[in-house]
């Protein structure tokens, strides 16, 4: 084989054989010896190697000229541009992360935890390495609406972009995954994983328009000074004492920066501004009641408010039909903020400071006032009750056929006859004097947004508002708590609370630490006439009045019933088709000397105001009851101090 | 006396050359490397350095006279492996490029191709008759070079097949060949460059796209372009020190060991660190070059002006990738990326040059 194969060789090399090639001579400077020296030999060479010098100098030029190409790329890359290249390096590896301060707890007057958070993972996108088509698979992948994503994003828009969006809260485990197989640098970069809080509210919707709900600050409300200090993704208080509290409740979000890996992986902290925890708010609602306030309500339509007329405490505080806060929290979903707010009922409405409605019969106790302090009537004053009278040229009736009847028995049975007189005499302009010393027609300053004021009318009111005159027909139904009377809730609640208290109107408020205590509204009202006054609503629920059904053994409770008109009969007639069923009113305190709560009732469609005593009645019932129970605990929990001081 | 000429007559200065480098590109690997799973590279890059001195040592000793003498024979056992490789060579990351040795070694058949390939021209050049290419000598020539291209291109390998290019390209410029010939070629280049551009696969294509505008892609097929120059920048004059180059560490560099390694070396000693580095394989090839002109015969000329003509166009493609200048082949730089075919056919091309060198004095 070897043979055959040097032949060919030879051949090859002989055939091209010149005239001028010699044979080189070997010299073996090597311990082994080649197997081929012999045909070595034979290799003819050229020997006029110094021929190529003049192309060698070439090929050295041209590789001085490719080394100095090369070393100008890295003058580019290291001297001229360093920074762009420095930035892109610490773009690469350093990543800013938010740290997202929880939310103040939200606590009862006990220190019972109402509102809290719990830990969720949340999906953020950063968008200095967003990509437009990522979007399908990452809100594939995280079970959201692309469109609703788009809509997001789009919102973000004017924002720096190093902010980054949160764009789902509470993943579940799948979706965790989802994110974590993802964000690496060749998948879904923009994709990143933080630890949030989110807002945890009572399950049933209990207490739900006290406390209100968080939700992305939205682009209007950018605007208003009062969510200035915002940034569009933020989650602001957007009702109740969420939205009243924000600042307080919000805290400071804290920031990290980390050195990451390729993966994304986090390798090193380099900086980290803490966050601050929000402050826990203790409220004045009493658990207790307001649960109790809560289960009379439900199925109804209406609101409960309780209040300590001493200090303004609001115990309790109920609007029906509620909501779950929970759909809320965070980032409402488009079907049930539709569902919510489809409602006919409006269950957003907090009917207890935004229900404004006529008071009915309950008004009757300040129209009493007016009486007694003007001095047109005293205590024994007697009108006579033929089952209706004639006012005006309109015949109008009243529900019984109370004959001679005094101010006591006028109250506690709910005499219009007696008040229509009386309040002819009176005129509307004393009547609104007195009702506004109480509190109508003004806000009561509770600290919850969109408070509503009613109408308290006046001869004023009506040249201010309608420009015209006030006619005298119209006191006779404003006596009753009807016509163009209205009252929140919560205004009816704190007028005759205060009026028990001696005339002294506290600022209603749901917090505990207020800021700054303002000084009660007083008016100089005689005692003896509150008393009076007082009498008559005692007669109501204990001396066989319209709430007798709401009688406490052992209490004191006090009030007064109302069924008052929800729309003029003008309104009826017009809408024969439409049932329309009267609001039942209760107002009431307890106890009859130095009340320690007021309650009022709202019962909408109730048609009978001893309907709405009962709600009243249970929440009064558990608030002695609780009293009687925590007095023997607050004795023993006196003892160690006590030790303590010998 | 043989012994002691032997010695004294080796380029030492090539040698101490190469070793530097191969110094610095250990401790270059260990830098990329200590972190990660191939944190064992440095010490598998001694052995290689090691062996590469062996083998070097080892064609030394072979008279290159005899070396050419056997080209047929080296030239067709060539063909056989490009073909075994291509018909049963490992597979990595899409590409057959890889006879596996016993003990988890593998061979690359394409690196060693270069050495044939410098010995082929060396011999077919010599041999010629006149002082410039004839026709049909061209043309025996590029089909000669042609074969092993188109077999390591089809592995597909395109960036270890363009090696044989310079090799071809030196031998024909160093030969002679008419101008109407080199006009020729510059015009059938514009013809079968469009064609041949159709017969890239997809992810060749995007390199060649990719190096004119690497943002366009900053996540798929520009992601290691723009990985490395950030890196490269990122250096800055003076480097972020041995250990510390954020691109490398944190790896958002890929192969930081291999192909990019010099990116990495650029991020961790910065630009006063690249003109050394590149002032050693400067000094290097012209190392070789001189030997070219001190060579005893054309031969010899050839041999050492093949091997500085595939140094140089390593050093131009590898270090140009990493800068952004050149477009991503996938070719590692010689003496510092980490691997053991490229070292040993490294060092082997060196011991060509000695091997010219030691017989320089003869006749």
């Amino acid at each position: 084989m070897r043979q055959l194969q040097s032949l060919c060789l030879r051949y090859w090399i002989n055939s091209r054989r010149g005239p001028n090639r010699t044979a080189p001579t070997a010299v073996q400077l090597f311990p082994f010896k080649s197997a081929e020296l012999d045909f070595k030999e034979k290799l003819l060479v050229r020997d006029d190697a110094k021929l190529a010098s003049g192309k060698i100098a070439i090929f050295q030029y041209a590789a001085v000229t490719i080394f100095l190409f090369l070393i100008a790329g890295f003058w580019r890359l290291q001297v001229q541009d360093v920074e762009m290249y420095r930035e892109a390096a610490d773009k690469n590896r350093i990543k800013s992360l938010p740290l997202p301060a929880p939310r103040g707890k939200i606590l009862d007057r006990d220190g019972r935890v109402i509102v809290e958070n719990h830990s969720t993972f949340s999906a953020i996108l950063s968008r200095s390495s967003f990509k437009d088509e990522h979007l399908p698979a990452i809100a594939d992948g995280l079970n959201l609406d692309l469109e609703e994503l788009r809509a997001r994003l789009k919102r973000f828009k004017n924002q720096p972009s190093y902010q980054t969006i949160f764009i789902k809260e509470g993943l579940s485990a799948g979706e965790i995954a989802f994110v974590e197989s993802h964000n690496d640098p060749d998948t879904f970069p923009e994709l990143e994983l933080i630890h949030s809080q989110k807002r945890l509210y009572p399950q049933d919707g209990l207490a739900a328009h006290v406390i209100g709900y968080v939700g992305e600050v939205s682009e209007q409300e950018l605007n208003l000074p009062e969510f200035a200090q915002y940034n569009q993704g933020d989650l602001v208080g957007k009702a109740g004492i969420e939205r009243q509290y924000n600042d307080s409740l919000m805290g400071v979000d804290g920031q990290r920066s980390v050195v990451v890996d390729y993966k994304g992986q986090i390798q090193q902290v380099l900086s980290r501004k803490d966050e601050v925890p929000g402050k826990t708010l203790q409220m004045t609602i009493d658990l207790d009641l307001q649960a109790v306030a809560e289960l009379a309500m439900e199925g109804r339509r209406g609101a409960v408010v309780a209040l300590d007329p001493r200090t303004g405490e609001v115990l309790a505080m109920v609007s029906s039909p509620s909501y779950d806060p929970n759909k809320f929290a965070g980032h409402i979903r488009q079907s049930d903020w539709l569902q919510i707010t489809s409602n006919p009922d409006n269950p957003l409405l907090n009917r207890a400071i935004q229900a404004q409605l006529a008071p009915g019969s309950t008004f009757k106790p300040l129209v009493a006032m007016a009486g007694l302090e003007t001095g047109i009537i005293d205590e024994n004053t007697t009108f006579h009750c033929a089952g209706g009278g004639t006012f005006y040229g309109r015949y109008t009736k009243c529900h019984s056929t109370h004959g001679n009847i005094s101010l006591r028995r006028a109250i506690a049975q709910s005499c219009d006859v007696y008040f229509y007189s009386l309040g002819d005499k009176l005129g509307i302009d004393n009547i609104a004097k007195y009702a506004e010393e109480a509190g109508l027609g003004l806000e009561t300053g509770i600290d919850l947004p969109g408070e509503k004021r009613g109408i308290n009318p006046s001869t004023k009111w009506k040249a201010r508002t309608q420009r015209a005159k006030w006619f005298a027909g119209e006191t006779i139904s404003a006596a009753i708590g009807q016509g163009a009377l209205t009252v929140t809730p919560i205004q009816l609640a704190a007028a005759i609370g205060g009026m028990a208290n001696g005339g002294i109107w506290q600022k209603p408020h749901l917090v505990k630490e207020q800021a700054h205590v303002e000084a009660a509204r007083k008016a100089d009202w005689h005692p003896d006439h509150i008393l009076s006054v007082v009498a008559g609503m005692y007669g109501v629920v204990n001396e066989g009045g319209t709430a007798t059904i709401a009688h406490l053994p052992g209490i004191e409770f006090c009030g007064k019933t109302g069924t008052a008109q929800l729309v003029s009969n003008e309104y009826l007639k017009k809408n024969k088709t439409r049932i329309v069923k009267d609001n039942a009113w209760f107002v009431g305190f307890a106890p009859r000397q130095n009340p320690e709560i007021a309650i009022v009732a709202l019962f909408e469609a109730g048609e009978h105001g001893k309907d709405a005593s009962t709600i009243a009645r249970d929440v009064v019932k558990v608030y002695f009851d609780k009293k009687a129970r925590i007095k023997q605990p607050a004795q023993i929990a006196a003892l160690p101090f006590a030790r303590r001081m010998n | 006396m043989a012994e002691y000429r032997r010695l004294r007559d080796l380029d030492w200065a090539m040698l101490v050359l190469a070793l530097i480098i191969c110094l610095v590109g250990t401790l270059q690997i260990y830098s990329a490397t200590h972190s990660t799973n191939f944190r064992d590279a440095s010490w598998k890059q001694i052995v290689y350095v090691v062996t590469g001195l062996l083998l070097m040592w080892f064609i030394m000793s072979i008279d290159y006279h005899t070396l050419l003498g056997q080209v047929p024979l080296l030239y067709v056992v060539m063909i056989a492996l490009l073909i075994a490789t291509f018909l049963i060579g490992t597979k990595v990351m899409g590409g057959r490029r890889w006879l596996a040795l016993p003990m988890g070694f593998r061979f690359q058949v394409s690196e060693f191709a270069k050495l044939v390939l410098v010995l082929l021209v060396a011999r077919y050049l010599t041999e010629l008759k006149g002082d410039t290419l004839e026709v049909w000598d061209l043309i025996r020539l590029i089909g000669l070079i042609g074969l092993p291209m188109v077999l390591v291109m089809k592995q597909p390998d395109l960036g270890t097949s363009l090696t044989y290019l310079p090799i071809l390209a030196a031998g024909i410029f160093l030969a002679g060949i008419r101008w109407q010939y080199v006009v020729f070629f510059v015009l059938l280049a514009a013809i079968i460059l469009p064609v041949g551009w159709m017969f890239l696969q997809p992810y060749q294509k995007a390199r060649i796209t990719t190096w004119a505008d690497p943002y366009a892609d900053p996540h798929g097929s520009g992601y290691q372009i723009i990985q490395s120059k950030i890196a490269v920048g990122h250096g800055g004059m003076w480097g972020r020190g041995v250990t510390q180059g954020t691109q490398t560490q944190l790896r958002f560099l890929p192969v930081p060991h291999t192909d990019f390694i010099f990116s990495t070396f650029a991020e961790e000693h910065g630009f006063v660190g690249v003109v050394i580095l590149l002032g050693l394989y400067f000094l290097l090839l012209m190392q070789v070059v001189q030997n070219a002109q001190t060579a005893p015969d054309r031969a010899g000329m050839y041999i050492c002006m093949g091997v500085a003509s595939v140094l140089l166009f390593h050093i131009l493609v590898n270090v140009g990738m990493v800068v952004g200048q050149m477009p991503v082949t996938g070719i590692p730089l010689p003496l510092l990326s980490s691997g053991g075919s490229n070292m040993w056919s490294m060092f082997l091309m060196l011991g060509l040059v000695n091997n010219v060198r030691l017989r320089r004095f003869v006749n």
